[in-house]
């Protein structure tokens, strides 16, 4: 059952990791955005 | 869109719990391995997954290198259709398949990817078709992980051994390397032909789907046979849990796929822009 859950687990914590990236890249992108706006 | 990408996503995490519920408490139990087969669920899911947005990425490489040459783009939509009437005509030829292939299937797989690349061609430009080969590639490495994760986590209880050199899991390994490869080719090249060598590895690389699907069925390795097709038998009530978790694995797959590519293409308008910006105030970039 431990393997069981290991792999269930291993699986969620790469998608969410890739998230993380992904919800990172666009935070920057906005503040990118931002200044060009303000300029 | 902006309307439709959050009910997506709202309906996508809605099937993922109910694919993680039928995996984990509606599938039988197997009997020789007991519950830690469960992770099959998982683990086939996402290989097929993989093994689709590697195809996609290929088909998307493609077109990114032939679109700027009218000649070979014709060529090349030829060729698709060639190989859609080529498995065609195959199904109905080879009278004896290799045990676990099904007479339609190769059919299948020809129109399939014949749709597939005239449907790329329709739905997306020049630009679009590289962003899709770089979001394709990159999700693809994703599950591919998972894959390569998964699997040892699977072998340790049932072989008694996290790796073994053997074909499906060694191609697995070189697939993987290969598309991380292809991802920091493409983050950390700055030469403007970054896009053309990407698509070039990337075309070359498509070769190794093949070698580790078909692995199984050809050579004797100690990952399990295929269970799917007249090769082996599954239970009718595992491969409905295990379809379930495929359509929900793939609507997870898309719909990344879909923000990454919107993502993309903001960040390649902004960086344009930038660099506009900086031509036209050389006093400020230099500052």
């Amino acid at each position: 059952m431990n393997y069981l859950y290991a792999a269930y687990t291993a699986t969620w914590v790469i998608h969410i990791a890739y998230l993380t990236t992904l919800v990172r890249r666009y935070s920057r992108l906005r503040r990118e955005i931002a200044e060009l706006k303000k300029d | 869109m902006k309307k439709v990408f959050p009910l997506l996503a709202l309906l996508t995490a809605g099937l993922l719990s109910y694919a993680l519920y039928e995996a984990l408490v509606v599938a039988p139990t197997e009997q020789t391995m007991g519950d830690v087969q469960r992770i099959f669920y998982y683990h086939v899911p996402s290989a097929w997954t993989a093994f689709l947005f590697f195809f996609i990425n290929f088909v998307a490489s493609v077109q990114f290198l032939v679109r700027p040459n009218e000649k070979m783009d014709r060529v090349a939509g030829f060729v698709a259709i060639a190989i859609g009437v080529a498995c065609c005509i195959a199904d109905f030829a080879i009278r004896e398949l290799p045990s676990g292939m099904h007479h339609g299937s190769i059919a299948t797989t020809g129109l399939a990817a014949t749709g597939l690349y005239f449907a790329i061609r329709k739905l997306f430009s020049e630009q679009g078709v590289d962003i899709l080969a770089l979001v394709t590639a990159e999700v693809g490495v994703v599950f591919c992980t998972v894959v390569l994760v998964t699997g040892p986590l699977w072998a340790r209880p049932v072989w008694g051994i996290w790796w073994t050199w053997d074909i499906r899991l060694t191609s697995t390994l070189v697939l993987w390397l290969i598309y991380v490869s292809y991802i920091l080719l493409r983050r950390f090249s700055t030469s403007g032909q970054t896009p053309v060598l990407a698509a070039a590895l990337a075309v070359f690389g498509a070769l190794d789907v093949p070698l580790v699907y078909f692995s199984i069925w050809f050579f004797r390795t100690q990952h399990p046979q295929p269970v799917i097709g007249g090769g082996g038998s599954i239970d009718p009530r595992m491969l409905r849990v295990l379809m379930i978790n495929w359509l929900a694995f793939l609507c997870f797959g898309f719909l990344v796929c879909w923000s990454r590519y919107r993502l993309e293409r903001v960040q390649r308008d902004v960086e344009e822009t930038q660099a506009l910006e900086a031509l036209l105030e050389p006093r400020s970039a230099v500052r």
